[in-house]
């Protein structure tokens, strides 16, 4: 089990990337996991379609919070499209439908997925932005 | 003579492993273990006994109807009621104060009316009323906690006023651990042409429990965290208030005349009764009670007043940690977090080691809004816990917090 807490994930949580406030972004979209609540806001400003800057803040357990971390670096500079793939891919991924992609930071949630109350954790900060990608159209 | 060791050999459970680990059971207060007992009680049930209640004329539907009604009567005994008219077998806690709230609130409250709660309450008891302000305009107001975690009795003083129409209240906390003055608000609940509601999910299965000595027009409680299967859960109701309710569900049972277009209703408890009910869950209740009647509700508080101090002082020596709810005057349960291990790594955590503790909300988000957390961890213990469990969980949490540290390269 105590794989679960790879340094990856360890790594993300204590040194979070791309954490904070962005006033005045595109997307602003702020997600409680009913379950537990933990809850995480997501910022998003566009250049154009694709993603200029990403943040994300919200207190959770290490596995939402590691997650998010890892989403802004996944989603940064994508185009909307492109965006909305990776979050529907990485949702496939946390109930077994697609492969984690090797050499990849991402790798490290797998030991999440046996653990199905843990999921929505991971999965938190992909679903907010996902909601403020809906919100915008 | 309270024998610990004699009482965990009546519960199976507590033999399991999970993986090499003995099962250290301290989630008591989302569902308690149930002992042979009850699982006998069931089984003999379901085995010899089992017929739709109240209506054939079959020997099976005798002895089934006889069983229902024997665990109510025990059931009522149990909790101080003088009989068994008030008694109303419900789900849990849960479907008992939504009962109230549409049988009574529907019918009873209106705009300029307040239903007076308090800030520490189970989402149990205050979305059933959130939902029966909306239908009638009523207002809700609450009676805020001090800082630790005991109800501001002089703000309720204040608040409880002739607007007021019922307060409600959780008997125990089960986030805080605090034992509430439910007497004292049903006092001024009184006092002021309202009735009182107390919600004893928290308390029936711990403290010995007297509605009448507690002056309340209401007590709710669930059956499966007092060593009762899941889906037995009792409301109990001064006849006289729920003689003036509304139903609550329309269906068989609950009946006395039925005409295409209206009908009539049956008596106490039975008009609140409707379809056929969890009839070997309250069978199963009658056998938690007996159980818990055998042990003495007094001694059972005396076990888990111990236990509850042992763990709050043990825990209490852990640097750093915060623990919740008052100081003295505790039930069996304490809530926690650590700085460097959230609640949820925790209790992942632990769960390696056998010890299942709870982490989150606990069904509970404005008070711990209140607090200004969004989750805690919270260990519960009951009847059958012991001192080496609870010292098994300072040791895990210790464990815990040095590998969180060593990984994330911050000391605990």
């Amino acid at each position: 089990m105590r794989e679960l807490y790879t340094q990856v994930i360890m790594d993300h949580y204590r040194r979070p990337r791309n954490r904070g406030e962005i006033e005045g972004a595109d997307i602003e979209e702020h997600l409680l996991n009913p379950l537990c609540g933990d809850e995480v806001t997501v910022y998003a400003v566009f250049d154009g379609d694709r993603v200029a800057d990403v943040r994300f803040d919200g207190r959770g357990c290490s596995i939402s919070q590691a997650s998010a971390s890892m989403m802004t670096e996944r989603l940064m500079g994508k185009s909307r499209e492109e965006a909305e793939k990776e979050i529907q891919g990485f949702k496939a991924m946390m109930v077994g439908e697609e492969e984690f992609p090797e050499m990849d930071d991402l790798a490290a949630l797998k030991g999440v997925i046996q653990y199905p109350s843990r999921i929505k954790c991971a999965t938190l900060a992909w679903t907010a932005f996902q909601q403020g990608l809906e919100g915008e159209k | 003579m309270y024998d610990v060791e004699e009482i965990r050999h009546d519960f199976p459970i507590l033999d399991r492993r999970i993986g090499d680990k003995r099962l250290v059971y301290l989630d008591n207060a989302a569902t308690s273990q149930k002992p042979r007992q009850v699982l006998q009680a069931l089984t003999d049930y379901y085995e010899n006994h089992n017929a739709n209640i109240h209506r054939g004329v079959h020997r099976l539907a005798e002895e089934a109807t006889a069983a229902y009604e024997e665990a109510r009567l025990k059931t009522a005994s149990f909790l101080g009621a003088p009989d068994t008219t008030g008694l109303i077998f419900t789900r849990g806690t849960t479907e008992a104060v939504n009962l109230v709230a549409y049988g009574w609130g529907r019918k009873f409250l209106g705009e300029g009316d307040e239903v007076v709660l308090t800030e520490a309450e189970h989402h149990s008891n205050l979305v059933p009323w959130q939902l029966a302000a909306r239908a009638t305009g009523a207002k809700l107001r609450f009676v805020p906690i001090l800082e630790n975690g005991t109800l501001d009795m002089e703000e309720a003083e204040h608040l409880i006023g002739p607007r007021t129409k019922l307060v409600g209240c959780i008997h125990a906390s089960n986030v805080l651990a605090t034992i509430n003055p439910v007497e004292r608000l049903a006092e001024l609940a009184h006092a002021n042409g309202a009735l009182m509601l107390v919600d004893g999910a928290q308390s029936a299965p711990h403290l010995p429990v007297d509605v009448e000595g507690l002056g309340c027009d209401f007590f709710a409680c669930s059956g499966h965290k007092m060593l009762g299967p899941t889906g037995g859960g009792v409301l109990w109701g001064r006849p006289e208030v729920l003689e003036e309710m509304d139903p609550f569900l329309g269906g068989g049972e609950m009946i006395r005349e039925v005409h295409l277009h209206h009908s009539t209703w049956n008596d106490l408890p039975y008009r609140f009764e409707a379809g056929t009910m969890n009839v070997a869950q309250a069978v199963g209740l009658g056998a938690a009670v007996d159980y818990l009647g055998g042990l003495g509700m007094h001694n059972v508080r005396e076990h888990e007043r111990r236990l509850g101090e042992h763990a709050y002082r043990r825990l209490s020596e852990i640097e750093g940690i915060t623990l919740y709810g008052p100081e003295s005057d505790r039930t069996g349960l304490v809530s926690f977090s650590v700085p460097d291990v959230h609640p949820h790594d925790l209790s992942q955590l632990l769960d390696e080691e056998g010890i299942a503790i709870r982490s989150g909300h606990h069904c509970a988000q404005p008070l711990m809004r209140r607090l200004g957390v969004a989750a805690t961890a919270r260990a519960s213990f009951y009847l059958y816990n012991t001192e080496e469990e609870v010292d098994a969980l300072v040791e895990a949490l210790g464990r815990a917090r040095e590998f969180f540290g060593a990984i994330s390269g911050v000391r605990p």
